[in-house]
C-alpha cells in the first residue's frame, strides 16, 4: 500500500465512504463472532490451560470487536457498538463464514484459531499503512496484540501435529475441513476496489498470498499439508519446472474457496449462534448494565 | 489547576487488577490538558467557571475488563481536586507498550511475585513475515522470587490478559509475569 494522500471522509466520494464501512463491518464481524465461538470454551477446556488460553483469546477479540464497532460509530454513522453487535440479524453480517462454523472439537478449535490469526495478523499489519488514519492507528493496536495469539497456536499446532498419529490426524482432518471457509477470509467487501485505489487497504488477493506462504511454512514445520500449490507467475524469470517455490512464483490454494459470507450469505450455523448471543440483550434492550 | 495537581492525583489511582500500581506508573496517560471555563460555558451548569480537565488515557490491552473502571475512578479523582468539568478519552495512538512501565512499578511487581515484562522493542520492529512465523524469540523471564533467568513459559495466557505463566527451574517455583507487549 502506497499513498502519499490522507484519506478524509468528509471529502471522499460516497461510494469510498460505503465501501469504508462494508470494510470495518467485515473486520468487526469477523473479531465478534470468532471470540464468541473461543468463549464456548470456557469452562470446558479439555486442559486447564487451554481452557484459560481461549477464554483470553475470546476476550482479546470482543475487545477489538468494540474496537471496530466504535469506529463505526464515531466515524461512519453506525448505530452503538451494542446496537450493532446484538440488534442485526444473520443477513446484516459481514463476517467470513470461517468463524460462524460450530466450535466442533478442540482441534477443529484450534486450526481455526491459527487459520484466523495469521491472517487477522497479516491484515492488520499491512493496515497500519492505510490512508485513513483512524484505521491505521486501530491497526497497530491489535496487531501487537495478536503476539500471544499467534504463540500459543503456532507451538500446539508444531507440538500436537509432530506428537503421533491421532493427534496428526485429528488436525490434518480439522485443517481439510476449514481451509475453503478460511480462504473465504478473503473475499473482498463490497467496492474493495475504490479503497485499495486510495491506498486505504491493501488488496485482500494480496494478503492471501502472503497468508498462504506463512501457513504453508507453519504447516511444514507441523507434518501437515493444506492444498495450496506454488505456480509459475506470468513474466515470472524461471520455468516454473522446478519443486521449489522459485522467485517468480506464487501461491495458490487448489481449492475453491467457500465465500458468500461478505455478501451476507451465510450457513444456518449462524441463525443460532446469534439466537444464544443476542437472545440476552434482545430480552431488553433498554437495561442498564 | 494545575497540570501537576491533576498528575499528583492520577498516582493515587491504581490498576484493580493490580492494586499496587498506578495508572500513571503504569504508562497509560497520554496527556493532561486543562482548559479555564469562561463564562458561557459557565451557563450551562459549571457554575463559577473553573478548570475543564480533558484525561488521555490508552488500554494496556483493548479487551481488557478493567478499563471502564478506571476511567471513572480517574474521573472521580480529578473532580475530587476541584475541577469543574472531567473527560476521560480513550485513545490508542500511540498504542501502548510495557516498555512504558515505570521502574517504581516494577519493583512493586516483583515485591509481590509478578515479574515484570522484559524489554518488548523486538517484537514491534518485526516486519510481518517474522511476526507470523517466528515464535517471539524474547528473553526468559526472571524470576521474581530468586532472579534465575533458568525460566520457561508455561502459558502466554494467565489470571487476567495480561498476565502469563511461567516456571523458574532455579528456585522450583511458579510465577506469574507481566506481558512484553
Amino acid at each position: 500500500m502506497t499513498t502519499t494522500t490522507p484519506f478524509d471522509l468528509a471529502s471522499a466520494p460516497a461510494d469510498a465512504c460505503a465501501a469504508l464501512d462494508a470494510y470495518v463491518l467485515a473486520l468487526a464481524d469477523d473479531a465478534l463472532l470468532q471470540g464468541h465461538r473461543d468463549s464456548e470454551w470456557t469452562g470446558l477446556g479439555p486442559i486447564l490451560e487451554e481452557d484459560i488460553a481461549f477464554s483470553s483469546m475470546a476476550q482479546d477479540e470482543i475487545g477489538h470487536a468494540l474496537v471496530w464497532y466504535t469506529l463505526r460509530a464515531e466515524h461512519l454513522g453506525a448505530a452503538s457498538p451494542d446496537e450493532q453487535a446484538f440488534r442485526r440479524d444473520a443477513a446484516g453480517w459481514r463476517n467470513a463464514r470461517l468463524v460462524e462454523l460450530p466450535r466442533g472439537d478442540y482441534a477443529t478449535s484450534l486450526i481455526r484459531r491459527t487459520l484466523f490469526d495469521i491472517a487477522k495478523a497479516i491484515q492488520y499489519d499491512s493496515l497500519r499503512h492505510s490512508a485513513w488514519p483512524p484505521l491505521a492507528v486501530a491497526a497497530g493496536k491489535l496487531r501487537q496484540e495478536k503476539k500471544y495469539h499467534l504463540l500459543h497456536n503456532q507451538a500446539y499446532v508444531r507440538r500436537l501435529g509432530t506428537a503421533g498419529a491421532d493427534s496428526h490426524d485429528r488436525l490434518q482432518s480439522a485443517l481439510d475441513a476449514l481451509f475453503p471457509a478460511a480462504l473465504g477470509l478473503f473475499e473482498p467487501t463490497a467496492g474493495e476496489a475504490a479503497l485499495t485505489a486510495l491506498g486505504v487497504v491493501t488488496p485482500s488477493a494480496a494478503l492471501a498470498a502472503v497468508w498462504l506462504g506463512a501457513v504453508r511454512e507453519l504447516l511444514a514445520q507441523s507434518g501437515l499439508s493444506a492444498p495450496i500449490a506454488s505456480v509459475a507467475a506470468l513474466g515470472g524469470d524461471g520455468d516454473g519446472a522446478g519443486a521449489g517455490a522459485g522467485a517468480g512464483d506464487v501461491l495458490r490454494a487448489t481449492v475453491a474457496p467457500d465465500v458468500g459470507g461478505r455478501r451476507g450469505e451465510h450457513t444456518d450455523d449462524l441463525d443460532a449462534m446469534l439466537d444464544a448471543m443476542q437472545s440476552l440483550y434482545r430480552s431488553d434492550p433498554e437495561a442498564t448494565w | 489547576m494545575t497540570p501537576e495537581a491533576v498528575w499528583d492525583v492520577l498516582r493515587t489511582v491504581n490498576d484493580p487488577e493490580i492494586p499496587m500500581v498506578s495508572v500513571v506508573d503504569l504508562g497509560i496517560i497520554q496527556a493532561v490538558v486543562i482548559d479555564a471555563i469562561d463564562a458561557v460555558d459557565a451557563v450551562e451548569g459549571a457554575a463559577g467557571g473553573g478548570s475543564a480537565v480533558r484525561i488521555d488515557m490508552t488500554p494496556t490491552f483493548t479487551g481488557c475488563p478493567a478499563l471502564d473502571m478506571m476511567r471513572s475512578e480517574i474521573a472521580a479523582a480529578v473532580l475530587s481536586i476541584g475541577a469543574a468539568r472531567v473527560d476521560v478519552r480513550v485513545v490508542l495512538d500511540p498504542p501502548w507498550s510495557s516498555d512504558r512501565i515505570a521502574p517504581a512499578a516494577r519493583e512493586a511487581m516483583r515485591a509481590i511475585g509478578l515479574a515484570p515484562p522484559p524489554p518488548a522493542t523486538r517484537f514491534t520492529a518485526d516486519p510481518t513475515l517474522a511476526l507470523t512465523l517466528a515464535a517471539p524469540d524474547e528473553p526468559p523471564t526472571a524470576c521474581p522470587f530468586c532472579g534465575s533467568m533458568d525460566t520457561v513459559t508455561d502459558n502466554p495466557f494467565g489470571s487476567t490478559l495480561c498476565r502469563s505463566v511461567h516456571y523458574c527451574n532455579g528456585c522450583r517455583q511458579p510465577f506469574e509475569a507481566f506481558k512484553a507487549l
